[in-house]
């Protein structure tokens, strides 16, 4: 069911843009969308993370996965149980560039036995990695859209991207990548029962969201070529702050633009933070030096506790009977303690 | 103490209902869920709304305005840590954590799944807390909170042991843990908690340790030991009791005192401590390691921590070691110099026998005994005779909090080899980070509960029949005190003929105090294994008559 909403969701949102292009409001579709969700994606962004950074970290808690530093001739795990801020900064980077954790997931059979067995499970770690680098790698090839002139990395990134030849443009390898990988992030999602049963609509949407994204883009670029002296006229314009309404761009441009406005609008408010939440994430960013160094927690407050004296006070008769040394001797008044255990 | 039989209780199916989570009530199954604190309990530490009541009944007696408790409760959380809001935001639902928790492998309940506990919580956040769970409601996973969701947190918070697994596969290192804590914290707030942890923590506020031993009776208990020590080696032990000028201070898990089999873990420390001369104190007040305030509140894991400081301040000790527990070194390790140091009054330990200063406890002050005792054994300070152990063939299941929370792996099985000859490790996936848990973890282990308990120990037990039908494993070591209290049940249930020993008790099996007789039997007083084999010594890993250790 989540899945049939976030679908009609995202073609009625093709469908908006496709009639707004046709009643000619291309300066609405092309400048004061993106504007309004270059502000909302920043804005949002930004109000996101400071709340996150606001909230305090009381208490240092790794998951430390590999062996701890203590003795020195016991080799520790200097990155899954870092020591020191390098280890952390390479457990983190490790995390948000090769999805480290994601890379040990594993799936499990129950057989006749009963026996338990684990399979490595490369599939997820391939198919999300392949996906956000895809990713990366088609957004920053867009730079040449946006920059005059177009920074150098720029060019060797689309020469070595683009490998392959189709025709006569260049075929790029992560619009193909891309659009495989998002294929099976959502097959996984529908066909694995319990991460179906898990799903919500707002998960489907932004897969729809991607789909349609790359999809517009990768039938610009092969199929119904778009002017892109006229892409490039209007994105230069918008940052510029001069915004242009060059003509001839096509409705199916204008799909693409606000399909990448709406990602952008949903980003802040959605799941998609999890790309800033990983470097905020107190069970990676953090390391296990616990013992070593004390970690101050900023509202640390006194709570009200059972001291020795009051221990003494309820016990003295049977700690002088049994030998253990008391503070205070001589018996104290108020005895009359239940004798028996409190087992449980 | 009735489960069904393991071929009933094998027949899991993982796939998920066809109702939706949400439209999914829970129902509160004879054997799946812990009975309610009791009210005396809940008043010594003044805890709120302590009442009879029951999960299975229809009236949970809450208070009128619960409703404002909880959620004013949430937003004081959320504002008072950060892993709670991005642990609220930042998941995906990718469903790497679905098949990692032990309980939701064997009970197959689609809730268990990690993801799925956490949405229990999040889906309320999301309605109270963001625009678009206000405006949107179920299109983005939120939904009111209502009696039906509070009594689901109840059955599933409760069924989580806080073992953090799936937060070493989460690409967010999102914590199950954290998660169960905070809404542990919040079911409090309307005095929802266990029997099995209220009665303890009241126990250890009054008395200073769980099992609400009186100070003599503590002392008794220890004396037990000393009398077995001396049945076993000749050799009378002295320990002392609160002592005023020791330069150590030793806390352990009360039930190490207290239980078959911790109490031979306990005669391994005190073998231990006398074998070298140390200089240490036993506290009644400080008499618990363990602390289930963890399991409660992070205010009530602070209130309990306190005296251990407290009590080595008053003793003018030097420095602490801590015997084997897990979630009493998740709070040791973790919290207790935060909440309650700085330890002022201590000085950074430096072993007296070796000369070796534990850097790494440099603040804390606080040494875990495998690493005292590994040092031991690395600078030859112990004659030790593993063949005493020549009968025993020894796996070892890491705890999960001194594997997930620290990274205490390698001392135990350094300390292992050395006292032992036959020593196989468990699959790779099922040991060290990836360790599973007993499945009594976090205040889990009450008898009304063990259908529960078998099911979420299967992952565990079934690594362990893999070692035994390999290698003929007879003995599972650990070095936690509810892994000694949970683990031999489940032994007895899934694999028959397994033991189960704490690290300390082997060392005490293999160590040759300086005065002691010939001995007959080891520490329970089975017969030690003939011909005696290669004599005393400090085998290094890999050593003379060390098993191969590690199976593909």
């Amino acid at each position: 069911m989540g899945m049939g909403i976030s679908l009609a969701l995202t073609v009625a949102l093709i469908l908006v843009a496709w009639a707004g292009a046709a009643a000619g409001l291309q300066v609405v579709l092309g400048t004061v969308i993106p504007y309004l969700a270059g502000l909302t994606f920043l804005g949002g962004l930004i109000w996101r993370v400071v709340r996150w950074a606001r909230a305090p970290v009381p208490f240092r808690i790794p998951t430390t996965c590999g062996q701890q530093k203590s003795l020195p001739w016991i080799r520790y795990a200097a990155v899954d149980n870092p020591a020191t801020t390098l280890g952390v900064v390479a457990r983190v980077a490790l995390e948000v560039l090769l999805f480290r954790s994601l890379l040990r997931n594993s799936r499990f059979e129950l057989r006749e036995g009963p026996k338990l067995v684990y399979f490595w499970e490369k599939w997820l770690w391939v198919a999300g990695l392949a996906f956000h680098w895809s990713l990366f790698v088609i957004l920053t090839r867009h730079l040449r859209f946006f920059t005059q002139p177009v920074p150098a990395f720029v060019g060797w990134l689309e020469g070595a991207d683009g490998f392959f030849q189709v025709w006569l443009s260049a075929l790029y390898l992560t619009d193909v990548v891309v659009l495989v990988a998002v294929t099976y992030l959502f097959l996984r999602r529908v066909l694995i029962p319990q991460v179906r049963y898990v799903s919500l609509p707002a998960d489907y949407f932004p897969l729809f969201l991607i789909m349609g994204i790359a999809g517009s883009g990768v039938l610009m670029r092969y199929f119904f070529r778009v002017d892109v002296t006229a892409v490039k006229e209007l994105a230069l314009g918008l940052v510029t702050f001069r915004p242009v309404l060059p003509a001839g761009l096509s409705a199916l441009f204008y799909v693409h633009l606000f399909l990448v406005s709406v990602l952008l609008v949903y980003f802040p408010f959605s799941k998609l933070v999890h790309m800033a939440g990983i470097f905020l994430s107190p069970t990676r960013n953090l390391a296990n030096t616990n013992r070593e160094r004390r970690h101050i927690n900023p509202w640390n407050y006194p709570v009200k506790v059972h001291t020795y004296e009051e221990y003494e006070e309820e016990f003295r008769k049977h700690m002088i009977a049994a030998g253990i040394p008391v503070e205070r001797a001589g018996p104290s008044a108020q005895v009359g303690i239940p004798a028996e255990k409190e087992g449980q | 103490m009735s489960a069904p039989k393991p071929q009933e209780l094998l027949k899991v199916s993982h796939r998920p209902p066809r109702t939706g989570w949400m439209d999914t009530p829970v129902e509160f199954r004879k054997g799946t869920w812990c009975y309610p604190g009791k009210p005396k309990s809940l008043e010594v530490l003044d805890l709120p709304f302590p009442r009879q009541w029951s999960p299975e009944d229809e009236d949970w007696k809450l208070p009128p305005n619960w409703k404002e408790i909880v959620l004013e409760g949430l937003r004081e959380r959320l504002h008072r840590f950060r892993s709670l809001q991005i642990f609220m935001d930042a998941c995906v639902r990718c469903g790497a954590c679905a098949d990692k928790c032990h309980f939701f492998i064997g009970s197959g309940d689609p809730k268990n799944m990690p993801v799925l506990r956490a949405e229990l919580l999040r889906s309320v956040y999301r309605r109270e807390f963001t625009t678009a769970g206000k405006l949107l409601g179920r299109m983005v996973g939120a939904r009111d909170l209502d009696e039906r969701v509070l009594k689901e947190w109840f059955y599933y918070f409760f069924q989580c042991t806080e073992c953090r697994r799936c937060s070493v596969f989460c690409p967010f290192g999102i914590d199950t843990a954290e998660i169960t804590i905070i809404a542990r914290e919040l079911l409090n707030l309307l005095g929802l908690n266990i029997d099995w942890i209220a009665t303890p923590i009241a126990n250890c506020y009054r008395t200073g340790n769980h099992l609400g031993l009186l100070p003599h009776a503590f002392k008794d208990m220890v004396d037990f030991c000393v009398d077995e020590i001396q049945n076993v080696t000749g050799v009378g032990i002295e320990p002392t009791f609160n002592r005023k000028g020791a330069e150590i201070l030793f806390v352990a898990p009360s039930g190490d005192v207290f239980a078959d089999p911790g109490i031979y873990t306990f005669m391994g420390y005190l073998m231990l401590f006398h074998a070298i001369g140390l200089d240490y104190t036993l506290s009644t007040y400080a008499s618990e390691g363990g602390n289930f305030g963890l399991f409660t509140s992070h205010e009530v894991m602070k209130r309990l921590n306190a005296k251990i400081y407290a009590e080595a301040k008053r003793l003018g000790v030097k420095w602490i070691i801590g015997g084997e527990c897990g979630h009493m070194w998740r709070v040791l390790h973790q919290y207790m110099d935060t909440m309650n140091g700085p330890a002022d009054s201590l000085e950074e330990p430096v072993s007296p026998i070796t000369g070796t200063k534990f850097e790494n406890a440099r603040s804390t002050r606080m040494v875990h005994i495998c690493e005292f005792t590994a040092d031991l054994i690395r600078h030859g300070k112990l004659k030790l005779d593993p063949s005493r152990n020549d009968h025993l063939v020894v796996t070892f299941h890491d705890s999960c909090n001194p594997s997930r929370a620290m990274g205490l792996l390698d001392e135990p099985r350094y300390i292992i080899r050395n006292v032992c000859r036959h020593f196989y490790d468990m699959p790779e996936n099922t040991i060290r980070e990836y360790t599973f848990c007993c499945g009594s973890g976090a205040g889990l282990g009450p008898d009304e509960n063990l259908e529960m308990r078998l099911r979420g120990g299967l992952p565990r037990a079934n690594a362990v029949k893999y070692v035994r039908e390999k290698y003929g494993v007879n003995t599972l070591a650990c070095i936690c005190a509810i892994d000694r209290a949970a683990l031999p049940p489940l032994m007895d249930y899934w694999v028959p003929g397994v033991g189960v020993a704490g690290v300390h008790e082997l060392v005490g099996n293999a160590l040759i105090l300086p005065d002691e007789g010939e001995r007959t039997t080891d520490l329970r007083g089975n017969p030690l294994p003939q011909p005696a084999g290669a004599g005393a010594g400090n085998g290094d890993p890999g050593g003379a008559g060390a098993a191969p250790r590690r199976e593909a």
